[in-house]
Parts: C-alpha cells; structure tokens; sequence
C-alpha cells in the first residue's frame, strides 16, 4: 500500500494506483478527456494535470499517467492547476469547438469567451480510437501516421483496412467527432444561443440536451444579441 | 502511389478451379508476381492477369525475407530493417512494408506509422541524386529559401517530389548541423557550403556528371610522388602509360589465382586505377614488385580497415602506405621516416 497525501487528506492507495484513480476513488473531481476506464492512459489531453510536490519544486503531472508514491503531496485544484487546465481548455476548444465534450467541460471551468482562432479540426489526437481498436477490438486497423503538424489517424495508406471489421468503436469513443458524423458543416452545426432558428440537428435524438455557453457561440460565430 | 494489395506469406497451392469466376476483372499485368509462370489466372502466355490476387507474391520477397530474418523477425529490429530496405531501393515500396509487418509480427498501422515519422523513409520512390537544402535558423536568415526556390524553378519541382526522368529529388530539411556553413545544400552526401542563387545551376550540373569525381586540377592537396621498390629501389613509375595526366605506378597483384598489373594514380590524393583484372570490391590482394618480384608487405596495418599496408619509397626521402584492400581509401605519408619492413 502506498501512503500519500492528497488535497491536504491522507490516503492509502493500493501499489501502481495512478493518481487520477485515487482522486476518483476518494471523490476529487478531476476533469478527463482522453483518458478511459478499459484503455490504457495516455496522457495525450493534459486535462488531468495536478500538482505535486511543495514550493518551487511544485510541477504539473498528468495525473492519469503518474503512479502514486509514498510520501507525495498532491493537489488537484489549486490555482496553477486550475489555470493550467483553463488554458487547455480554451485551446482545445479552438481547435475542435464543435465538439459538444469540449463544449460541456469549457463551460464547466467558465469559459465564457473564445481568444483564440477557431480551427474546425476533426481531431485533437487524443489518440483513444487508435488505442479502443488496438486494446478492446484487438484490431489495430488504424493508428498514428506522420509527425508535427501533419500527424493524423487512420489506415495506412488511407485505404480501407483489412483488419477494420467496421464495429464503429472509434466513433462511439471519439470526444470530437459527434457532430462530425452527423453533419459536416460546422458553421451550421447545433448551438441554440444564436438566432439560428432551424438548426439542423435539434430533431436529432441524441443533440436534445446540446447547448452552447459561448458568446460568440463557438461553433456557429454568430454574436449574441 | 495506388497501393496494391499484397499477401506475401498466405499463398499456397494456386486455386486454378477458382481462376474462371476472377477473369472479367483483368485490371492489368502482374509482371511483378513470382506465380506469374504458372499463375491459373493467366491462360495463355500473352494474357494479361488481374493485378490483384490472394496470391500475388512480388518477386522482391524473397531478398526482403532475407532482409527481415537477418533482423531475427525482431519488431525491436524494425527500423533497422526498414533502413535496409530504403537503402536498398531507394524508397520503401508498399509490399515491402507488408513483408516487415507480417514476418515480424508487428502490425501494418506500427510499421507504417514508423515508416512515416522519420523523414529518412520515403513512400515514393526517389531520384538518383537527393538534393537537401537547409531551411534551419542560420541557412534561412542567410538566404536558403532563396536557393529552395531557385532549385524549383531549375528542377521544375515543388520541394519533396522528384523530377520526372528521376535524376534529382528536391527536399528542404530543417538543420544539418552545418550553420557555419550556411546557406548549406546537401547532394548524396556531398556539403555545398555558402550557396547562392548563382552557384545552382554548378550544382546540379556538377551532381550529374559525378560528385565522387577527383579534380586533379585546383585542388591542393593533390600533388603527384615518385615512388620505388623498397626491395631493390628500381623505379616503379611507368612514363608511358598516363593516369589523371602523369605517370601511373605499376606494380604486379595477385588475388586467387589471378595475378595482372595494376597501375595507380601518382597524384596523392587521387584513387583512380587501372587495372589488368578487376578484383572484387573489399578483396585483399597481395602487391609485388614488377623488377624484383618481391611481395611489397607492411607491418603496419591499415588504419581504416585493418589490411596489411603495402609500402613504396617515395623518391625524395620518405614513405607511402597505401591499403591493400580493394576500394579501401586507407593511406598514409610518412616524409620523413625511413622505417620499412
């Protein structure tokens, strides 16, 4: 058993238990994105990250990846967390801000405007397609492909794989892609702040509770009025 | 690149019951298939077969196998192997890629995500010539995307492709090391240093008619020796046949059961020879003197490459050593020492 101590509580953990496990087990909020119950952690959304250790040896860790240790002081909301987190937050949101995942965990932490350049992108490489094919569909029909700004997911070769059995994990799990695989225009994309009278998924079931906190709106840019 | 299914190791006997129902979709010649001979979807010897087939087995397999089982089918071996393979063709061909995966047990997502991520594998097939100019801090300010796009304009290609006679492929890299040099290109590992606008066209003209090319002329560390038999001093410079424009050195080799003359370039510096049989690239032979007959041996071994050195007097005072190993640049110039063995 490990001793440690988190938000100023002493805790006892079983060996190899990461930090974001404890934090769940003994109720400490800790926001995830890529981060799942059957896979293996990843620390690809630095979401999760907490602060350990005391004064200027303090660091952030992403807590899904960090063994707890004996003796270690962890906080997993102080202030520099909960910067660090909101800044994530906001760039995650720019880069994917059609995403209804980022969108409920931005409003959550209180964001309330958008600084940054809105993206679109259809991904954030939070990399847990590529590890839901590898580790519960025992697949490996898509992965990683080139590096830096050209790094994306899917087959090799782009073509369709063999080994793909189309069980549609990747799209269950995927944070990003809701609206992706429903409609394609994000700039018409659900949001209900804004005057869009007819957005074109409110008749959809699975949008019933999606609503946008953002001003502008994020997905759709169209100022409140 | 269109990708075409490959199955390397699946193969068994030819279904040939099955061939008929596969005839209407010829889609082109499987001249790279080793069942091409007895393939039960080509009926005659002029038909055409379909291009892909469960059967299809690329007449490279067998040197890639080679390739992975010298790696012991290791997946800690696959970069090594993919380096081997791109070394080998000049680019990672898509069945290749399909070999590694199913012999090492890695899968086909790993093998090409690494075959990605370094910009030392290529997809594409490359030109003879790689040409790498330097886009890295110190090349850009001085001027290297200047000359990027000057070796656009001259080639005809956007940076990464490769000419359409295969000659040259344009790649812009991000720093070799080289700042000083700067702006610095690259060609099949030859440093151009300081490149202008103008020296371009000197480039690419100078990578085709040969970069591993001595210039006898203008380069100062060239210069010619005079050299004897440390056995009986005769001369054995020949006048009367001419290398690189002076008088070759002649001396008499044996390897095996072969023996012939071998003449050298006098210029040190130079390693251009001729020679009356063509030993093997990396084969030790054995030097004679053409008057005396005696083996021109050293104690010394070469410092390159382990060969025993064989030593001739230079006229003037002093000693060369040169390696007896076939394509082996080893040498050294003793000017003062007379110690021979």
């Amino acid at each position: 058993m490990t001793n440690f101590t988190l938000n100023g509580l002493n805790v006892q953990v079983e060996e190899g238990t990461t930090l974001l496990e404890a934090a769940k087990f003994y109720g400490f909020p800790v926001p995830t994105l890529c981060y799942h119950e059957g896979l293996s952690p990843y620390g690809a959304c630095r979401l999760c990250v907490v602060e350990i250790g005391e004064g200027p040896r303090a660091k952030l860790v992403s807590s899904c990846t960090y063994p707890a240790e004996e003796g270690l002081k962890v906080r997993t909301a102080s202030t520099r967390v909960l910067r660090a987190r909101k800044m994530v937050l906001e760039l995650l949101l720019a880069s994917c801000p059609q995403s209804k995942v980022i969108q409920d965990l931005a409003s959550a932490h209180d964001i309330r405007r958008q600084r940054f350049k809105q993206e679109y992108e259809d991904c954030i490489m939070c990399g847990l397609c590529v590890r839901i094919c590898e580790e519960q569909m025992m697949a490996k029909a898509i992965g990683f492909r080139n590096r830096g700004e050209r790094r994306s997911i899917g087959t090799p070769f782009d073509i369709k794989s063999e080994e793909c059995r189309l069980c549609g994990g990747c799209i269950y799990i995927c944070p990003a892609c809701q609206l992706r695989c429903t409609y394609t225009e994000p700039e018409k994309a659900i949001c209900g702040a804004c005057a869009n009278l007819a957005p074109p998924c409110v008749e959809k079931e699975q949008f019933d509770d999606m609503m946008c906190y953002m001003d502008p709106c994020v997905a759709c840019e169209i100022e409140k009025k | 690149m269109q990708p075409t299914k490959t199955r390397g190791g699946r193969s068994g006997a030819p279904r040939a019951a099955e061939a008929p129902a596969a005839l209407g979709t010829y889609r082109g010649i499987c001249s790279t298939c080793i069942h091409a001979p007895t393939c039960a979807y080509r009926l005659k010897s002029t038909e055409v077969a379909i291009w892909e087939c469960d059967l299809f087995e690329s007449y490279e397999t067998p040197s890639l196998l080679e390739i992975v089982e010298r790696h012991g089918r290791k997946r800690g071996a696959v970069i090594a192997m993919l380096e081997e393979i791109q070394a080998k063709y000049g680019y990672l061909p898509t069945h290749a890629l399909q070999v590694v995966a199913e012999n090492t047990g890695a899968s086909m997502v790993d093998v090409y995500a690494v075959a990605t991520f370094y910009r030392a594998f290529s997809l594409k097939p490359r030109g003879r010539h790689l040409v790498s100019v330097c886009l890295g801090t110190a090349c850009h300010v001085r001027g290297g995307p200047g000359v990027a796009k000057e070796f656009e304009r001259h080639l005809g290609i956007p940076a990464g492709e490769t000419t359409d006679d295969r000659e040259f492929t344009l790649d812009t890299v991000n720093c070799l090391g080289a700042c000083a040099l700067g702006p610095v290109v690259v060609v099949d590992g030859h440093y151009f240093p300081h490149v202008g606008i103008k020296d371009v066209e000197d480039i690419l003209a100078h990578t085709l008619t040969g970069l591993d090319k001595v210039e006898v002329e203008g380069d100062r560390r060239i210069f010619p020796i005079e050299v004897n038999c440390p056995r009986c001093n005769h001369s054995l410079m020949d006048p009367s046949h001419l290398i690189d424009g002076y008088p070759a050195i002649r001396v008499t080799v044996s390897h095996g059961h072969t023996h012939g003359w071998l003449k050298l370039s006098s210029l040190y510096g130079s390693y251009n020879v001729e020679a009356e049989h063509e030993a093997p690239k990396d084969a030790v032979v054995n030097f004679f003197c053409p008057h005396c007959h005696a083996e021109l041996r050293g104690a010394a071994a070469c410092p390159e490459c382990g060969a025993p050195m064989v030593p001739m007097v230079v006229r003037g005072g002093g000693v060369v050593q040169i390696c007896s190993r076939r394509g082996c640049k080893g040498h050294m110039l003793d000017v003062s020492g007379t110690a021979v063995a």
